[in-house]
């Protein structure tokens, strides 16, 4: 019972983490911010506008493979099989 | 070669592929019939879920609604992506250790209640008939734009086929067809964007190509002269937004959340082995899913570029050849108000000349920049594949939901294997009927009630589902009347500033500023709130649920 409460609960702090990246990134950095950061230039893009249609869906793909390696990791660590 | 005959080769070769695919994996159980055997490798599911989620929408309208709305399109491409993390993060792994067919099934064990699953088996069919309506009318729409037949045929054949793969195939059958519908879709999407990069900005790569600088000039950036070009014609500069904060908050948590809580997109991670595949899965997926949408941006710069380029001060007798086929569709509309022979095309309704529907700059985008014949007769093959493999997904969520759910679980729980298959092809063989019969006679709401189909799923499953998963003490009541709640309070917005019922409105009687596309967000939380408000005041679940909760977090 203890074992599976700690991988639940690092499950959670993991969700917490990586929902908190995703959150600034699209929300945050593409919609909240996105005048202030638009005074910045990558190349010809405004950067507010690049994470808007650009940034936050990379990030988006990262974060779930991060998620996806963290888990294995997190299940290996608690010797499961499937 | 002729454009006609490339068009014809190009939609003959895919249609082969689909169908014999179709009798390759035909299926024999209800368990292929439901979750393809619930063996597909999680890199053909990723595939799978990305064709099944990218709609004739995503393919034909999304490139098309940026280009004319810049910046604020953006709610589209956070918000069908940004949902993914969600499915993979609080979802998918969860519902496939679970292990059952369906959200409703999922729903009516959790909650312990045929009226819940009956509730949900309701939200499925609403999200998925306001959503398989759209992608038949866009079938209708490409066949009578490229093989010159009329809107009605072009639905028949569309139905001919769906029906065909998903009545044979079920899952199993869809599921590898949309692998291939995957592979044609990027492909036709993909050449004529890379084309037109290297034209305009001499950089193979369109997402870098739009940031880059035009070729020829002297180290002007693409971004800055289109900026430029619409402040000349009186347009909201591209680059910067014109809707409030508050909307495109609510809008894109709105898509997101929806897409989290789509039924077609859900079941597809009952396909898979186990659930560490599940995770994988939706990586996999959204990774598809991201070519598209990080190239669709690319193609809005360019093709709205081009456009204003080519029409903006032109005679109009002078313009190349798509300008003329392309008004006869009526898509777009050309009026000479002053009389001078030249395209006035500006922001001030009073003198602008032209109006171009949003839905033609991704197939006329190739046309637009003089593209060889075969690359359009591509995108004729794409746009098909974009909305069949959609359409045939949602008719499972719907043959799923009458013959397991309804039938199976509700009605007759003693039905044999053998009668739930011939109940689930039945199904599907209505639904495909009933679509069809939208996409010939579509009701004037189909277009915008895609977008609100989100908006649908976010307000019932999602909230249900999430607290399913993370607390032990949600129970019946709260779910119920929280689902309840919030499709009802969703509908009750959607008819009431879109159709007009209920004494309808303007966008100023919005609530709080909020656009019924938005408002999903909105009626989420009422429906987080009366969940938990509700069960905090009725006896929490028993022994069993929590031991079921406990066992779909364990790892295993």
């Amino acid at each position: 019972m203890k074992k599976e409460n700690t991988y639940w609960n690092t499950n959670l702090k993991y969700l917490v983490l990586l929902l908190f990246i995703w959150f600034t990134a699209s929300f945050g950095f593409g919609i909240l911010f996105v005048d202030a950061l638009n005074e910045i230039k990558l190349g010809g893009f405004k950067l507010g506008f690049w994470f808007a249609q650009q940034g936050s869906i990379y990030v988006f793909v990262i974060l779930i493979f991060v998620y996806i390696y963290l888990m294995n990791r997190l299940d290996a660590k608690y010797k499961t099989k499937e | 070669m002729e454009l006609q005959y490339w068009i014809w080769i190009a939609v003959g070769i895919s249609f082969s592929l689909y169908i014999g695919i179709a009798i390759w994996s035909r299926a024999s159980s209800t368990k292929e019939f439901y979750v393809a055997g619930g063996g597909v490798h999680p890199i053909a599911n990723g595939m799978a879920t990305a064709a099944d989620w990218m709609s004739a929408a995503s393919f034909i309208s999304m490139a098309g609604i940026i280009s004319f709305n810049g910046y604020d399109g953006s709610v589209y491409l956070m918000g069908w992506t940004g949902g993914y993390v969600l499915l993979a993060l609080l979802l998918a792994p969860y519902l496939r250790k679970f292990g059952k067919f369906t959200v409703p099934d999922f729903i009516g064990d959790r909650y312990y209640s045929n009226y819940a699953r009956g509730v949900a088996v309701f939200c499925a069919l609403i999200v998925s008939f306001t959503y398989i309506a759209g992608q038949m009318r866009g079938v209708g729409v490409v066949f009578s734009r490229y093989l010159e037949v009329d809107i009605t045929t072009g639905v028949v054949i569309g139905m001919c086929i769906v029906l065909f793969y998903a009545v044979l195939g079920g899952m199993k059958g869809i599921t590898y067809t949309q692998v291939a519908q995957y592979c044609v879709l990027i492909f036709a999407f993909m050449v004529p964007a890379v084309f037109i990069s290297i034209i305009m900005t001499g950089n193979a790569i369109p997402q870098i190509g739009f940031g880059s600088t035009i070729s020829g000039s002297d180290g002007v950036y693409l971004l800055d002269k289109l900026d430029g070009l619409h402040r000349e014609l009186g347009f909201h500069e591209y680059t910067t937004g014109s809707k409030s904060v508050l909307d495109v908050f609510l809008i894109t948590l709105a898509l997101m959340v929806g897409t989290a809580g789509l039924p077609h997109v859900i079941v597809r991670f009952f396909t898979v082995k186990k659930v560490s595949d599940a995770r994988k899965s939706a990586g996999w997926a959204l990774l598809f899913i991201a070519i598209l949408y990080t190239t669709a941006p690319a193609i809005a710069v360019f093709s709205r570029t081009n456009l204003i380029e080519t029409v903006s001060n032109k005679e109009h007798t002078n313009l190349p050849g798509w300008f003329e086929k392309w008004q006869t569709t009526g898509l777009i509309k050309f009026e000479d108000k002053n009389q001078d022979g030249l395209i006035q095309y500006l922001a001030d309704p009073e003198i602008n000349e032209l109006t171009v529907d949003a839905d033609i700059m991704v197939l006329a985008n190739p046309e637009i920049a003089k593209l060889p014949n075969w690359v359009i007769a591509l995108m004729a093959a794409g746009a098909l594949a974009a909305a069949l493999s959609t359409a045939a997904g949602l008719l499972l969520v719907i043959s799923a939901s009458v013959s397991h759910d309804l039938i199976k679980k509700i009605i007759n729980p003693a039905v044999s294997e053998k009668n739930e298959l011939i109940a689930a092809r039945l199904s599907a063989f209505g639904a495909v009927l009933l679509a069809g019969y939208f996409g010939v006679n579509p009701p004037g709401f189909v277009a915008a009630t895609v977008a609100l189909a989100f908006g649908l799923a976010a307000a019932s499953f999602f909230p249900a589902i999430v607290m399913g998963i993370f607390s032990k003490r949600m129970n019946k009541e709260g779910a119920i009347s929280g689902m309840v709640v919030g499709i009802l309070l969703m509908l009750f917005y959607m008819t009431k500033f879109k159709f007009g019922w209920f004494g309808g409105g303007t966008n100023e009687d919005w609530w709080f500023g909020i656009s019924p596309e938005g408002f999903g967000s909105f009626a989420m939380l009422v429906n987080f709130v009366v969940s938990i408000i509700i069960s905090k005041l009725t006896p929490p679940p028993g022994e069993e649920i929590q031991s079921l909760i406990e066992n779909i977090r364990k790892p295993n």
